[in-house]
């Protein structure tokens, strides 16, 4: 469903992402893992058709990306790190406007965004101004605005900063119950119980490179020396020298 | 070309399942959804704020049409060569807005087409190069054509009442103005596409650092070429004939400024040429054939570039050195409150690009006033000293428009950040006069060079040019208290655009209390100048009493004018 092949990006002689092959089928919530600056989030917005790839090619449901960009977004919901909403709409108006992108509207969508907006509790504040709403309503939103049009493939990155724990645990719900469905979801976060509870599989990307990639059992195997815990393969595979340093620093 | 695949992919998905395919309009809708929304908040204040903007934009609009109407009435009566110069008159203005209009393109594209906040949404959605194309355009054009469309109404106006332009007359003008802003929203547009694709790496500043050449350059090179003050002399031609071929013949024949004015000239006239019409709708459409196909080509490039070029490494070169060190005596507290001031200004791209605008204004201000014609016949000692103390209230209104725009923000802009200041053992004190220093030095040194060298090129008296630069001194101290005061009188922490904020009610407050400063000085300072300015010509009596109570007060006044705005801002931030 999402096929990234010798992906590349380089800003002036800086690599963000150096030759990537990935490929996650239909029906995996894929988890995306790496320290901050590894090259997530440049990978995601190359995925999204938001940043142009130096060399290599993306493809969504078998269409690339750069040759045929409309068709591969039709297939695309899209969560950015930093969500920007138009503060002047209400919430139903931003839905509505979001489903209108990808030509769809009437009675269903219009059903779909008060069920989206009453999954969230958002129902109440439909009609309110998105100026009103806190850091964690917005996300709400603009997660329900991704799932508004039923794209088949949702990539999202950071979803769960901000948001309370009933909203997080039904946000984790829902992306179990739309993989199930057949449709995929690729994930950045920072919030490795999340990962390793939820995705089928995980990458691992530091330094603009995918240092593991697998299901957790895999993970496990390829960080060796008795490493259980995502948080002790993740630390492995992308170095414990920053653990390490605490007591320096302290120290300093 | 990943964008002629597009299209051929929805031709043939059109045949079979059809691709989504939002419209220009759909686009919109957030736009004038947010407009509506704004008119229709209960905000506080906002039944005042507009009833405010109301009154002034009426106030604006008569004062525009009442000068203009008189002078055409004027012109009118000048048999032969009268309705040639009202003609010359309506080209050169339109000349004025063309090139402002480009310049505001330009900049406003950079902003709407790579900047905005939703092409994230935009881009990463199944829309058409063309409808997002059409869409930003459109978006462009309204928000830099919108103060020129507000100028231009009475403007018109006032033609068609004069040259009873008949009822179809509003129509005539929509339909050549219309074309007239599409153009130079097209050619800005295409400009800011090139250069975004021209300097990927250091991305805003060398793009504005370039545009502010190019229009510093261009307008004066353009105004230059045109020589508006010829028209004010015409004892400086030969003869009648000389002037009047110079007023049949066309000042700019290939800006579409001039097929505007052929278009409205040719139809009050009673004789209504089509040519220029089919000049205007002709070229606009081609450009935005044109515009279109450039974006079509460079788009997808350019705005990737937007993305990724921001500056990642900022050293701290010899003048942060130097800044650090020329700070060192005030203590540690205000030296980096006034560093960080300092950064954060160049860091900014949106305050740039608002100073640039301001630049080329002053600059175009400053080459006019050289070549006024105040030499020769009818010009009087009296006149010529008159002017630049007139020169005080234009100038003193730059200023504050400047102010307006850099210092009156100033507590707005610390909005989400201001916990970390109320939260360090720091006192407000502190960082509003540190916001004060840095607002007003540069802005003393502009005013001051302002007026220097205006009077200068008009070869004032000592004196003039000793009441002009000490009155611009205190005016500008207090228009910079003026700022600050009302600026955290009216904040806007939640906007994050700073150029909005200059636009808001607490900014009009600022204007026309800065406005009434200016007046109030200049009404002060009026009679001890006319009595020195007579004693000198005419060898009336001189009253030093006189020159010293108006001159003091005016003192005063300023003195009051910068200390308590920021003493009451002061109070408002420790509560």
């Amino acid at each position: 469903m999402i096929k990234l092949t010798n992906l590349t990006k380089r800003y002036g002689g800086f690599t963000a992402v150096n030759g990537i092959n990935l490929e996650v089928p239909k029906g995996e919530l894929f988890g995306f893992l790496g320290p901050n600056g590894a090259g997530k989030t440049t990978t995601l917005r190359i995925i999204a058709g938001i940043l142009k790839a130096t060399s290599g090619s993306v493809e969504i449901g078998g269409v690339d990306i750069t040759t045929n960009p409309i068709a591969a977004k039709s297939k695309l919901g899209f969560i950015p790190d930093r969500p920007f909403i138009y503060e002047k709409l209400t919430g139903a108006e931003f839905l509505r406007f979001v489903a209108g992108l990808y030509e769809q509207e009437g009675p269903q969508i219009e059903h779909r965004a008060r069920e989206l907006l009453a999954l969230f509790d958002l129902e109440e504040w439909r009609d309110e101004l998105v100026e009103s709403y806190s850091h964690g309503m917005r996300q709400k939103l603009i997660i329900s605005s991704a799932f508004v049009h039923r794209p088949e493939v949702i990539v999202v990155d950071e979803p769960m900063v901000g948001l309370d724990p009933k909203a997080a645990r039904i946000l984790k719900d829902l992306f179990r119950e739309y993989t199930h469905r057949g449709h995929t979801i690729m994930m950045s976060t920072h919030t490795l119980e999340v990962a390793q509870t939820l995705c089928d599989r995980i990458a691992i990307i530091q330094g603009g490179v995918i240092r593991a990639c697998g299901t957790m059992d895999e993970l496990r195997a390829s960080a060796a020396s008795g490493a259980t815990g995502l948080e002790d393969i993740f630390l492995r595979l992308t170095g414990e020298n920053a653990a390490r340093a605490l007591v320096d620093v302290l120290d300093a | 070309m990943p964008d002629r695949a597009a299209d051929g992919e929805r031709r043939t998905a059109r045949g079979a399942a059809a691709l989504p395919d939002p419209s220009t309009r759909h686009l919109l809708v957030p736009k004038w959804l947010t407009a509506r929304a704004r008119t229709a908040s209960g905000e506080r204040g906002n039944a005042l704020r507009l009833t405010f903007l109301a009154l002034f934009g009426l106030l604006f609009w008569a004062f525009i049409f009442f000068m203009l109407y008189r002078l055409l009435r004027f012109f009118r009566g000048v048999q032969e060569i009268g309705p040639l110069l009202a003609g010359k008159l309506l080209g050169l203005i339109l000349v004025g807005f063309f090139s402002i209009l480009l310049l505001s393109n330009i900049i406003t594209a950079l902003s709407s087409f790579f900047l905005a906040r939703d092409l994230d949404l935009l881009v990463s959605a199944p829309v058409d190069w063309l409808t997002l194309y059409f869409a930003k355009l459109l978006e462009t054009l309204a928000h830099s054509s919108w103060m020129v469309v507000l100028m231009a109404i009475p403007m018109f106006t006032a033609y068609g009442v004069v040259f009873s332009g008949g009822p179809l007359f509003p129509l005539v003008v929509a339909a050549t103005f219309l074309p007239f802003l599409v153009v130079p929203a097209v050619i800005g547009s295409a400009l800011t596409l090139l250069l975004v694709n021209i300097f990927p790496a250091r991305r805003t500043r060398d793009i504005l650092s370039v545009i502010a050449v190019l229009a510093a350059g261009g307008i004066v090179v353009l105004f230059r070429l045109i020589r508006p003050e010829r028209l004010a002399r015409p004892e400086g031609f030969r003869s009648l004939v000389d002037f009047i071929t110079v007023l049949k013949g066309p000042t700019s024949p290939m800006l579409p400024s001039e097929w505007v004015q052929h278009a409205v000239m040719s139809w009050v006239r009673g004789r209504p040429e089509l040519l220029p019409f089919y000049l205007l709708w002709s070229t606009a459409a081609a450009a935005m054939v044109l515009g279109a196909l450039l974006h079509r080509w460079l788009y997808a490039t350019g705005f990737s570039k937007a993305q990724e070029s921001g500056e990642r490494w900022v050293r701290s070169g010899t003048m942060g050195q130097l800044g650090r060190a020329a700070l060192q005596p005030f203590g540690v507290v205000r030296r980096e409150l006034v560093l960080k001031e300092v950064r954060l200004f160049f860091r900014d791209t949106t305050q740039w690009s608002q100073l640039i605008l301001l630049a080329v204004l002053v600059l175009v201000y400053v080459f006019n006033i050289k070549f006024l014609p105040l030499r020769g016949e009818g010009m009087t000692f009296f006149l010529v000293n008159v002017v630049p103390f007139l020169n005080l209230v234009l100038a003193g209104f730059v200023l504050a428009s400047i102010a307006a725009r850099f210092i009156f923000p100033g507590v707005s802009l610390e909005g989400r950040t201001l916990w970390l200041l109320r939260s360090s053992p720091m006192s407000m004190r502190e960082l509003l006069w540190s916001k004060f220093w840095v607002g007003t030095l540069p802005l003393l040194i502009l005013a001051v060079a302002i007026v220097g060298v205006t009077d200068y090129l008009l070869q004032v008296s000592a004196f003039m040019m000793a009441v002009s630069v000490l009155s611009i001194t205190f005016m500008t101290l207090a228009i910079a208290g003026l700022a600050i005061g009302f600026g955290t009188f009216f904040p806007q922490f939640e906007t994050e655009n700073a150029a909005q904020i200059p636009t808001s009610f607490g900014g009009l407050v600022f204007m026309m209390s800065s406005v009434a400063l200016i007046g109030l000085v200049v009404t002060l300072e009026a009679r001890p100048v006319y009595t020195y300015l007579a004693a000198e010509a005419y060898g009336t009596p001189s009253d030093f009493a006189g020159m010293v109570i108006g001159f003091g007060l005016a003192a005063v006044l300023c003195a009051v004018a910068t200390l308590v705005p920021i003493e009451a801002a002061l109070r408002r931030m420790e509560r």
